[in-house]
């Protein structure tokens, strides 16, 4: 079988100006730092990054995350749920330096399960009746809004309609990896990891551990193999 | 010398009663947080944290270095995970709350009004955090409890209706602040408690909200846990 193992200064090779990028991680646990230090070092920049938050910005508080690609610049869009925590991110939004849509962390979590399940979207009855229902371009006219997401009534209650989320390239973390990219995570790391698994045209994992095929029973494989394609091996 | 407890810790003390025995509760950050500390003798509750686990234990006597392997809350502060706990991914843990399954969400709150809307997440141009899990929790907690101030600095904050941007319509159950408790009652607004020394007129004149007073109103009891 061909190996699925991937070199750290590989993976420039994966990046180009522009594109979409899922990141792992809830308040930078679980996101793959090697992976997102590579992305820094590769240049690319304008990229959209979608992710549950923007991690800290004091490192003595907590990982840095994806806050390491804000800094420096690399960010065009983010699509998360929470940035409270990064004040270089909130800065950037305020200064309309780097464009960012706000959405309930829920509700991220679906929409990527959604595009990585073949779904058309998702409804939820979070967001309903909040700015969550806006659209990114409101259109009006005589102060009248025109354009909002759809709202469906099923069984008496109000639903959004919220659109799959996919991306070009996700990056995530595990605990520990087999050769064929089953994988296993660590309580709290694993978060968006495995639904981002599913939802990007390529898959690439940082991983704490790597053991052969056959060393994780298949009852606790928590992302199955086949849906990996790199693998970067422990430094 | 006598001492004053702070409000924040008088509304968590009040909020450990609304608790009971064996609830699965998610508790916001700051002052909900405070909530477990107050819990009465009996009462063992199941927390669950939005990072993807149930089981919320105490923050470990050796922190795990950041960068390394650790369990986080919601804040991204190191915490536990205790025996019989689970962990799950974002989507299981957002389907807890989103699918009805917590018995309490314990929440803080900027504005509440009459309508049982909360506004909790932004205040625009100022502080714009995110949401975060604000909406999926009060969405679909089968019951809200709102943890807030009576007042910011004199200015009201239960309202005819919310001007800050809201994180969700008609959900709120319960609000506790340090001067009163108020229940949602078939959409209306009870007053229900008091805190000692306050007068009904008091909670009027620091309330914008039209609210019923209950018959059974009674004065607050807290939890004396570590008093």
């Amino acid at each position: 079988m061909k190996s699925k193992k991937l070199e750290i200064d590989q993976v420039a090779s994966f990046l180009r100006d522009g594109m979409t990028i899922m990141y792992g991680g809830f308040m930078g646990n679980g996101t793959p730092p090697r992976l997102i230090q590579a992305i820094l070092d590769s240049g690319v920049k304008d990229l959209t990054v979608i992710g549950d938050d923007a991690a800290f910005s004091d490192a003595t508080k907590g990982p840095e995350g994806i806050g390491l690609l804000i800094r420096n610049k690399r960010v065009k869009k983010l699509i998360t749920g929470h940035i409270g925590l990064n004040k270089e991110a909130q800065r950037q939004m305020l200064a309309g330096e780097m464009e960012i849509e706000l959405c309930p962390i829920g509700t991220i979590a679906e929409r990527i399960r959604a595009g990585g399940s073949g779904l058309g979207g998702v409804l939820t009855p979070t967001g309903v009746g909040t700015s969550v229902g806006d659209v990114e371009q409101p259109l009006t006219f005589n102060g009248q809004q025109l354009n909002r997401k759809p709202v469906l009534n099923i069984n008496g209650r109000d639903y959004l309609l919220e659109l799959p989320l996919k991306a070009d390239l996700a990056v995530l973390e595990a605990m520990r990896s087999d050769k064929y990219g089953n994988l296993v995570y660590y309580i709290s790391m694993r978060n968006h990891n495995p639904l981002m698994a599913l939802a990007a045209e390529t898959v690439i994992v940082e991983t704490h551990q790597i053991v052969e095929v056959g060393c994780i029973d298949p009852d606790h494989v928590m992302t199955p193999g086949v849906l990996v394609d790199y693998i970067v091996y422990p430094a | 010398m006598s001492e004053q407890m702070s409000a924040k810790e008088f509304i968590a003390r009040r909020i450990a009663l609304e608790l009971n025995d064996g609830d699965v509760v998610n508790l916001g950050i700051g002052l909900p947080t405070l909530v477990a500390n107050y819990l009465p003798p009996g009462v063992t509750l199941l927390l669950q944290s939005e990072t993807g686990f149930l089981g919320i234990g105490p923050v470990p006597e050796k922190i795990t270095p950041i960068g390394q392997p650790r369990v986080v809350n919601a804040g991204g502060a190191p915490c536990s995970i205790i025996p019989g706990g689970s962990t799950f991914d974002t989507s299981i843990s957002f389907a807890l709350m989103r699918g009805g399954h917590l018995d309490a969400c314990v929440l803080g709150g900027l504005q509440v009004d009459e309508n049982a809307d909360l506004a909790n997440w932004m205040v625009p141009g100022k502080n714009v955090p995110g949401m975060g899990g604000a909406m999926d929790l009060a969405v679909g907690a089968k019951k809200v409890i709102v943890a807030m101030e009576h007042t910011n600095k004199g200015e009201k904050k239960i309202l005819k209706k919310c001007n800050l941007p809201l994180t969700a319509k008609g959900r709120v159950s319960t609000l506790v602040t340090e001067m009163a408790l108020f229940r949602f009652h078939g959409g209306k607004l009870v007053l229900e408690e008091y805190a000692p020394g306050v007068s009904v007129e008091d909670i009027r004149a620091n309330t914008e909200a039209t609210f019923v007073v209950s018959e059974n109103l009674k004065e607050m009891e807290i939890s004396r846990t570590g008093l």
